[in-house]
């Protein structure tokens, strides 16, 4: 399948990340290229496979839904690019 | 020569008194001010703070108060292992002024066994590469040939241990960012079972291949640092319960009978035949000892790579949505909330980043799901089937770590040719396996490494054979010869 500079913009938008025209045009290739080599595994019969998306037997882990020591609210603020009253602050939504 | 001391050797030194650890870590500061300014390994030095744990240590020893089982020992993390108080980059402009509120579980076990910190290491950005070329700070320099590279991601901690400026490091490893830049750098590395090293607080890449593991200088270190680290977290929910054996128990030189197979697929068309030559040749020591190799097939391997640049961005697509400029990280100026989002994460990230990132929102997107992502996880089935048939047959495969030897700073531009690095490491990622790197031999004065992968959780079976093959192997003089061509570089550069 080939990517088009369209759908490369198209993917850009939903990760969220900004893209001029040159960028664009560049992960295009080698987006294609990347893809092209991907395509091998099309040749393998994978009918009656079943996916693996963790390698351990693991079962669901459950534990107590108990209250544990976690961060206060100063040091989870702490690292964030801005802050007002204990919250975060990000640009205005509603105007 | 302190820093020619393995992590066994000090331990027995500090226990008899002979040096203090105030002196061991004073040795690794004075050897990371000797080369840092050519190997670069480092992100973050905390030379104060380690020459404090250093005191700590020493006090104690004076009261005859109990040690951990690392006590007074220098070492290193990669960084994106987060440390508490102490700036976690993951080599990205992102999160270059990042200081993580609490510290990854296996900082804290290296804590408690008294181990000290001397400082973070340099990686391909988010651990995404291999050469640490695409860490967004600088490229750390090999210590065998400072013109090539380290390999990556884990390229900071191989060199960092390779050039002695500490006695040993962690790195992380999720398609072979361990076990390349052990490779290339002639160090011992190993990527543990997935699940046997607790992840939490290590900034995730790809969370069904991440696991964090040691680089040391021999394989008897390798046994101590994984005692220390391994073991059952909740705090991680992948993490197994399963018990931790004495890994040292191992170490007994004993590889009689144990049935090797050697997977024909690893020794691939265009790879450096001195390579080849050298694994094939540490094979047969393993065999002189006692050991019985075969040649076997995994039909799958081929696959792995294509498998990998599925599965990984997809997952690093989604784990990364955390990097949008609200709760840490870099934020770019802007008016509205979604061009914030969009500026900071088009600033924030380098090319590979965005180039994987991009990559696992296509495969994930609507008309590709099935076709790609789906199609991965069932490959991988296929590439994990492979193991498990070879493991009811033979207790270890022995493969090269990577088809060369470590390549020049700036020689490999293509991504697709960069991914082909991890040719020989991506399967054992993909199955889960625990697999290490040791040094078996150098060509044309760069090291080689050889693979050795054992079945789930057998991480004994493997430090048994690589210590059996090391106690016989001509490494020791080599590596001296490492120590000698840094003495000259390092005086060259003063």
């Amino acid at each position: 399948m080939k990517i088009t500079a369209d759908e490369a913009a198209k993917m850009a938008a939903l990760a969220q990340i900004k893209m001029n025209e040159r960028e664009a045009a560049e992960y295009t290739g080698e987006l294609n290229s990347i893809m092209a080599y991907i395509d091998r595994i099309k040749v393998l019969d994978t009918d009656d496979i079943q996916p693996t998306i963790y390698v351990l037997p693991l079962q669901n882990v459950w534990r107590e839904d108990e209250v544990q020591p976690c961060l206060s609210n100063e040091q989870a603020l702490a690292n964030a690019a801005e802050t007002e009253a204990g919250m975060y602050l990000v640009p205005r939504v509603i105007e | 020569m302190l820093e020619q001391l393995t992590v066994a050797e000090a331990l027995e030194k500090l226990a008899a008194r002979e040096i203090s650890a105030q002196e061991l870590t004073a040795a690794a500061c004075k050897r990371i001010d000797e080369v840092e300014g050519t190997i670069k390994a480092f992100v973050t030095l905390t030379k104060e703070q380690a020459l404090a744990a250093a005191a700590r240590v020493d006090a104690k020893l004076q009261a005859g108060e109990e040690i951990g089982s690392l006590a007074g020992v220098p070492m290193a993390l990669k960084d994106n292992i987060c440390t508490k108080g102490i700036r976690t980059t993951c080599s990205s402009t992102m999160l270059q002024d990042f200081v993580p509120p609490y510290s990854a579980a296996v900082y804290e076990h290296l804590k408690n066994a008294g181990s000290i910190l001397v400082g973070k290491t340099n990686l391909d950005e988010f651990a995404m590469g291999s050469s640490t070329e695409n860490s967004a700070f600088f490229t750390t320099r090999n210590p065998w040939d400072t013109e090539r590279v380290p390999g990556g991601s884990s390229g900071g901690s191989a060199a960092a241990v390779a050039a002695g400026e500490v006695l040993f490091a962690l790195g992380s490893d999720t398609g072979g960012s361990i076990r390349q830049p052990a490779s290339f750098c002639g160090v011992v590395g190993m990527k543990p079972t997935y699940g046997r090293i607790s992840r939490y607080g290590v900034v995730a890449f790809a969370s069904s291949l991440d696991q964090v593991g040691p680089l040391t200088k021999d394989v008897r270190d390798c046994a101590l640092v994984m005692n220390a680290i391994a073991r059952h977290d909740p705090r991680d929910a992948t993490s197994a319960n399963t018990e931790t054996p004495d890994y040292t128990k191992f170490l007994d030189g004993h590889v009689k009978g144990l049935k090797i197979g050697v997977p024909k697929e690893y020794f691939m068309e265009g790879m450096d035949p001195g390579v080849a030559a050298a694994v094939r040749k540490g094979i047969e020591l393993l065999v002189s000892l006692g050991a019985e190799a075969e040649e076997i097939s995994l039909p799958h391997t081929e696959y792995s790579i294509p498998v990998y640049y599925v599965i990984a961005p997809a997952e690093a697509a989604s784990n990364f949505a955390r990097f949008d400029g609200v709760v840490y990280g870099y934020r770019a100026d802007t008016d509205s909330l979604e061009e914030m989002y969009l500026q900071t994460r088009g600033q924030g990230f380098a090319p590979e980043v965005k180039r994987r990132l991009l990559l696992g929102t296509y495969v994930l997107s609507a008309g590709c799901y099935e076709e790609y992502y789906l199609k991965a996880l069932k490959v991988r089935t296929l590439i994990k089937e492979d193991f498990v048939k070879a493991f009811t047959k033979y207790d270890l495969l022995v493969t090269p770590t990577t088809p060369y030897t470590a390549f020049p700073v700036g020689a490999v531009k293509d991504p697709v040719k960069m991914y082909h690095n991890d040719i020989c490491t991506i399967a054992a990622s993909m199955a889960g396996l625990p697999a290490i790197s040791i040094p078996c031999g150098l060509v044309e004065g760069l090291p080689v490494g050889m693979q050795l992968i054992g079945n789930h959780f057998a991480e004994g079976t493997i430090l048994r054979a690589a210590y059996a093959y090391e106690q016989n192997s001509e490494w020791s003089t080599q590596k001296t010869e490492l120590y000698r061509k840094l003495r000259e570089g390092g005086r060259k550069h003063e």
